[in-house]
This record gives structure tokens, C-alpha cells and sequence, in this order.
């Protein structure tokens, strides 16, 4: 019965891992990182479903506040980056590095 | 072999004997530590020493001839040295008195010499400080009661040795000699140790009387072993084969240590050990053997080499080499040999020491010149040295009824009673020994005067000379006094045993009228040869036989082509292996680490897509490993 929304959190975190891989700008490969982070929110609900019992939601919501307080430092650098380099391409910014 | 019993010591004298290696000791401390402030008195003070030392042995030689023949081998406890394994003693017997005598009166002669040879030498006081040392230590070597004593004063001489030899350091060719005196004694000092040490695991103990008393009880292999460990040692200390090539290097220190130490005393310490050793090669023949074939080769090895040398100091070195051989021969042949070794010893201690003096007086008189082609027809203008040189000269060629005469016909006798092929080889040295020492004698005081332009040779002071004196007054009469009557035999029977039939001294026996007839012969050619004939002032090339002499046999050319130089290749190879071998592995693991880091960095290449992918794969692999382990 929870069959299909592990499918579909398994979807959601495939389409998310190769936006991360394949994708050059920095706000969607950040978009994509919130999208595997969702997916695996929806595949602990179900689980805490599943099982009955409370603690994948309560990790779920752990899981929202990282992902909150990433989006504010990680869009905070990016936008950065573009403001001194004029690009958001995340192969640009390969400086830190050997 | 019987010996008398070694008995505790109850005063006297003898009680106080170690005031004689106290004195000397004393002597050097004094002078060593006192510094520049003793130079000015010094030299008197070593030849103060030395003087008192002789006197105490003299009273102690005096109290030992008024005891009864088995009271003569006192033992004078000192204190426990090493607590268990050796007590320090000395043991005074006719032995060590005869050794102790020859060490303090020869050396009190060659002290008060050397005040006038090295008069003008600005570091006198360290010189007689070393030769305090040396009579110290050599008494302590020849007094001691155990082999733990002697070994600490055969250390001691050399040390003196190495300190003498290499007196005048800023010469390198003296720095080299010492450092090779040193070195080579080094392998024979080795063999005695272990010696030692075998003794030590065999008796249980050190001192001579304990030792001796159950050494027939051991076994012969054992012994047998001791025995040539022992011969070792003696080879190194009297420049024997196989160890005898730093004995003519040695010549490089001033000329009274060449009398002194590598004529009359130290290079017969090997010999003292030998018949000291009596009851242990007494039953292990073979080693006594080994001791007689080490004796004739080293006495023909340096008699042919005295044979070649131009250098006055070289020559006489080859001569007390084979002399010393005599010795050897002498003490492996056993109880019938000890007397008539110690006996030329002690000639040879007077008659060597006379013409070691002498050269030095010459070679003082001819600006330090030592080659004798620059030499000839000094007679006239030094005749106390010629006089005493000469009575030397006859000594040792065995001039009738003089010293050498008496004592080397002993040997030479004994050597035939024992082994008639080693007695012949003995005669014909007694042959070569008329040639060379002829040769000397007529190169350097007979013959065209052939002195280089500056020199004004003259007659050495009276400091000088009246040593040369007394030394040849012993050179002259010692012999006859020694041989005759078989005092001397007799005198050292309770030390040494009693050979089983006495030798009486016969003039006309056949072997003694050979030699005489080989020395007669060889001074005649030595006459032909650098007496009437025209000696070149530059030395001929010579013969195969000549340049094989003068490379004194090519023994150095030995020791180096079997031990310096695979040595050599042994410390390359050693080198070899730590370069390439060890720093090798140690630098190629850090290189090999540095070098795959420098790689493995490169993925850190900047690319967070890369990181991504990395990652990804990473937890697909974690994630893979968990489904498979919890599969099984």
C-alpha cells in the first residue's frame, strides 16, 4: 500500500541526484539538493507510516530545519558568487582546488 | 717439570718490591700532570726514578741470591683487584728479578743517555715522562703473579710504545709508524686476551701458581689452543711472523727508545711470556713446536733483511728481529732452552742496547743523517762510540768469549739437542748475522769518509758516552759470566725447571765451530763487499734478492694485499649496502608515498559536480555492501 510512494520518493530523489550531476547552474543544482532532500522526507513519512509508529516524521522535520538553514547560507553564497564573478555556474567556481 | 714452590712473602725487600714499579710510576704522574714548571728538572727526576727502581731490584736480587733455593719464588699479595677473579700480587722469582734488573739497569743507562741526546729537544719533559711510564708498566708485566697483572702492563708498554714512536708527531711518517706499531700489536694483544680468557674458563683462576700447578690436568686441545693463543700475543709484542712488520717502522721514534723499548726490553716481553707460560706448553707440544718454526723463520726473515737496509736504525732493527727469533726458538724448546733464552736475552739487552746508543751518538754527530752510504771512516773522529760499537758488533756476530759467543752458542746447541734441521738454520743466521753486522760496521766507521758537506761529526759529551761504556763493559763479559759453569741455569732452575741433563759449554763442538766458520766467512764477504770496495753513495739497484730485503720481505705488500685491501672492499661493500641498501628502502617508501599522494591529490580537482558524482557513487557502494551483507 505505501508501494507507490516509495516509488515516487525514489523518482523524486533520481530526477534530483542527475539534476545535481548534469546541471550547471548553481540554483538549480541547489533546487535539485532540496528536491532529494524532500524525497527522502516523503520516503520517512512513509516508512513511519509503515511501521507505525512516530520517529521518520520526527526525523523528517530535522531534516526540514537542515534543509532550511542551508537554503539561507547556501543561497547567501551564491548569490554572492554572482555578484563578484557575474556568473552562477558552479563549474566556474573551481578555484579550491590541489 | 719440576719448579719450586711459590711461597707467601714475610718481609724484607722483596716485601716492598712494588716501590720498583711505584717509583717510575710516580715519575710519570709527576711530570705529566706537573707540566711546563717541572721542565726544568725534569729529566733528572726520571733518571732519578729509574736509578731507584734499579736500586730496589738490586736489593731484592741481593736478598733472593742469600735465600735457600725453595725459598726463592715469593709471592707478595698487594690487594683483591677484581674481587673473585684475580688478587694483585707480584711474584718475585730469579725469573722476574733477572727481567726486573735488565728493565731498571739498562734502562737507568739509556735515562741518564737520553739527558744528553735529547738536550736540545724542547719537550724533553714529556719524553722522560714516557719513559717513566714505560719502566713501569714493563716491571709490572714481568712482576706481576697473574696473567690478568701482565696483560695490564703489556697494555702499559704499549701504550708507552705508541706514545714514544710517535714522540716527534708533527713528522707524519712517526704518526704513521706509531699508528701502525699500535695496530698490529692490536691483533697480537687480541690473541692473548682470548688466551686469557680461555685460561680463566679452564683453571678457574688467573695466577700463575694455581694455574700452572693443575695445567697437565686440562685437556690437550685446550691447551694446545692456549698455548698458541699465548704465541699470538708474544708475536705482536716481539715482532714476530706473521706480526713482525711494525717493528722496523718503529725505528721512526728518537734512538734511546729504540734501544730502550724495541731492542733491549719491550720486544722481548713475548719471550718473558713464553717461559713464564713453561707448564702450560710443557704439555702441549704442538704449540711448542709452533713456537721453535716461529722462532728460525723470524730469525732468518730478519737477518736477511738487516742484510739489505741502508738505514743504520733499519738494519739493527732487522737484527734485533732475528735475535729475538734466537729467543723464541730458544723458549719453545723447553726447560733445556728457558736459560739459554734468557741468557741472550739479557746479552742481547746489553750488546743491542750498546749499538742502538752508539748509532744514536752517530747520528747525532752527523746531523741526524741515518743512511750509512753517507757514512764511512768515522773511526778517527768518535772513538769512544767506534770502541763501544765495536765490542757491540763482536757480541752479537759471536766474536769468541764475547757475550754473544756464549749465549748464542747455548741456543744454538740446545736447538740441536732438541731438532738438528732448525739447530742448522740457526747456524747459518749466525752466518748471515756476521754478514750484516759486518756490513754496518764497515759502512759507518771504516771505508772512504762519504758525509754529506755540512757535517762535523765529533765525539757525543760524556752523558752520552759513559752509557756506551758500561753497556759494552756487559757486551764484552756477560756472556762468560752467564754460561759458564751453567750459572745462569741454575740460578733460574726454580723458576723454569731444571732441564733433564745439564749442557755444559764446549768450544770445540761441531756446530760451534761451523758457526764460527759462517761468521768468518761472512764477514770476509762483508769486507770484500763495503769495506775494501767503493760503497755508493746512492744505493744500487740490487737484485731480485736485494729489492726482496729492503721490501723487508714484502711483508707490508702481504698485509696489504690480504687485509687492508679486501678490508677495504669490505667497508665499500658495507657502504655500498647502507647508501643503496638502507637509505634506499627508507627514501623510496617516502618517495613512493610522496609521489602517490602528489597523484591521488589530483582528484581534488575543484569540480563540485565531480564531488557529487563521487559521493553518489560512494553511498551507492555503502548502500550495496549493506543489501549484500544483509542478504547472507
Amino acid at each position: 500500500m505505501t508501494t507507490h510512494y516509495l516509488v515516487l520518493s525514489v523518482l523524486l530523489f533520481t530526477i534530483g541526484a542527475v539534476g545535481v550531476l548534469i546541471r550547471r547552474n548553481a540554483i538549480v543544482a541547489f533546487m535539485c539538493v532540496e528536491l532529494m532532500l524532500n524525497a527522502c522526507n516523503l520516503a520517512l513519512v512513509t516508512f513511519a507510516r509503515q511501521h507505525g509508529n512516530l520517529d521518520g516524521q520526527i526525523i523528517a522535520f530535522f531534516v526540514m530545519v537542515v534543509a532550511a538553514a542551508e537554503v539561507v547560507v547556501g543561497l547567501a553564497i551564491i548569490v554572492t558568487i554572482f555578484r563578484t564573478r557575474r556568473s552562477a555556474s558552479i563549474d566556474d567556481a573551481n578555484l579550491l582546488k590541489y | 717439570m719440576e719448579t719450586a714452590e711459590i711461597i707467601q712473602n714475610t718481609g724484607g725487600v722483596i716485601g716492598v718490591s712494588w716501590l720498583m714499579i711505584a717509583l717510575p710510576l710516580l715519575g710519570a704522574v709527576v711530570l705529566l700532570l706537573g707540566g711546563r714548571r717541572t721542565n726544568g728538572w725534569g729529566h733528572l727526576l726520571g733518571v732519578a726514578m729509574s736509578v731507584a727502581s734499579f736500586v730496589v731490584a738490586v736489593v731484592a736480587f741481593i736478598e733472593i741470591l742469600g735465600l735457600a733455593e725453595d725459598q726463592r719464588r715469593q709471592a707478595v699479595p698487594l690487594y683483591d683487584f677484581i674481587p673473585g677473579l684475580a688478587k694483585m700480587g707480584l711474584l718475585i722469582d730469579p725469573l722476574s728479578i733477572c727481567f726486573a734488573l735488565l728493565i731498571t739497569g739498562v734502562g737507568s743507562l739509556i735515562h741518564i743517555y737520553s739527558i744528553g741526546y735529547m738536550s736540545h729537544d724542547p719537550d724533553r719533559r714529556r719524553f722522560f715522562a714516557y719513559l717513566n711510564l714505560f719502566v713501569a708498566a714493563m716491571l709490572l708485566l714481568v712482576l706481576a703473579d697473574n696473567y690478568v697483572g701482565l696483560y695490564i702492563g703489556w697494555e702499559g708498554v704499549g701504550l708507552a710504545s705508541y706514545l714514544l714512536i710517535g714522540f716527534w708527531q708533527h713528522k707524519p711518517s712517526a704518526a704513521t709508524a706509531a699508528k701502525k706499531a699500535f695496530i698490529v700489536n692490536r691483533v697480537g694483544d687480541f690473541g692473548l686476551a682470548i688466551g686469557i680468557f680461555t685460561i680463566w674458563t679452564t683453571f678457574g683462576s688467573v695466577a700463575y701458581g694455581p694455574v700452572f700447578e693443575v695445567a697437565g690436568q686440562a685437556d690437550q686441545g685446550v691447551l694446545t689452543a692456549i698455548g698458541l693463543l699465548l704465541l699470538l700475543g708474544a708475536c705482536g709484542k716481539s715482532a714476530q711472523l706473521p706480526l713482525q712488520s711494525w717493528l722496523l717502522d718503529a725505528m721512526e721514534g728518537p734512538t734511546p727508545v729504540s734501544a730502550l723499548i724495541h731492542a733491549a726490553t719491550m720486544v722481548t716481553a713475548g719471550v718473558y711470556l713464553v717461559v713464564r707460560s713453561g707448564a702450560i706448553y710443557f704439555h702441549a707440544e704442538t704449540a711448542q713446536f709452533v713456537v721453535t718454526i716461529v722462532g728460525v723463520a723470524t730469525l732468518l726473515a730478519g737477518a736477511i733483511i738487516g742484510c739489505a737496509k741502508d738505514d743504520i736504525k733499519k738494519a739493527l732493527a732487522g737484527s734485533t728481529m732475528s735475535q729475538i727469533g734466537y729467543m723464541m726458538l730458544a723458549a719453545g724448546l723447553g726447560p733445556v732452552g728457558y736459560a739459554f733464552a734468557i741468557a741472550h736475552l739479557i746479552t742481547h739487552g746489553f750488546f743491542k742496547a750498546n749499538m742502538f746508543l752508539g748509532a744514536g751518538s752517530v747520528m747525532h754527530a752527523m746531523n741526524d743523517e741515518v743512511d750509512m752510504r753517507k757514512y764511512g771512516g768515522l773511526w778517527p773522529v768518535m772513538k769512544v762510540t767506534a770502541v763501544t760499537f765495536l765490542t757491540g758488533y763482536l757480541a752479537i756476530i759471536g766474536f769468541p768469549l764475547l757475550s754473544g759467543y756464549f749465549t748464542k752458542d747455548g741456543i744454538i746447541e740446545a736447538t740441536m739437542h732438541v731438532n738438528p734441521v732448525l739447530g742448522w738454520l740457526a747456524v747459518a743466521g749466525a752466518g748471515i748475522t756476521g754478514f750484516y753486522m759486518s756490513r754496518v760496521m764497515f759502512m759507518t766507521f771504516f771505508g772512504k769518509r762519504r758525509w754529506a758537506e755540512d757535517a762535523h761529526p765529533h765525539e757525543s759529551p760524556a752523558v752520552m758516552t759513559i752509557p756506551l761504556i758500561i753497556l759494552s763493559v756487559g757486551s764484552v763479559f756477560l756472556g762468560a759470566f752467564l754460561i759458564l759453569s751453567n750459572r745462569l741455569t741454575l740460578f733460574l732452575a726454580p723458576a723454569v725447571g731444571r732441564p733433564k741433563d745439564l749442557l755444559e759449554f764446549h768450544w770445540n763442538s761441531t756446530p760451534g765451530l761451523v758457526t764460527l766458520a759462517l761468521v768468518a766467512a761472512g764477514v770476509a764477504l762483508a769486507w770484500v763487499k763495503y769495506g775494501r770496495a767503493e760503497v755508493p753513495q746512492v744505493a744500487p739497484r740490487g737484485s731480485f734478492l736485494t729489492t726482496f730485503a729492503r721490501r723487508d720481505l714484502y711483508g707490508d705488500a702481504l698485509n696489504e694485499s690480504l687485509f687492508m685491501r679486501p678490508g677495504q672492499w669490505l667497508t665499500r661493500i658495507a657502504v655500498f649496502f647502507d647508501n643503496r641498501g638502507v637509505d634506499g628502502l627508507v627514501n623510496g617508501l617516502a618517495a613512493g608515498i610522496g609521489g602517490t599522494s602528489g597523484r591521488l591529490r589530483r582528484l581534488q580537482n575543484g569540480f563540485v559536480r565531480s564531488y557529487a558524482m563521487s559521493i553518489l557513487f560512494g553511498a551507492a557502494v555503502v548502500v550495496g555492501a549493506l543489501l549484500y551483507v544483509g542478504t547472507m
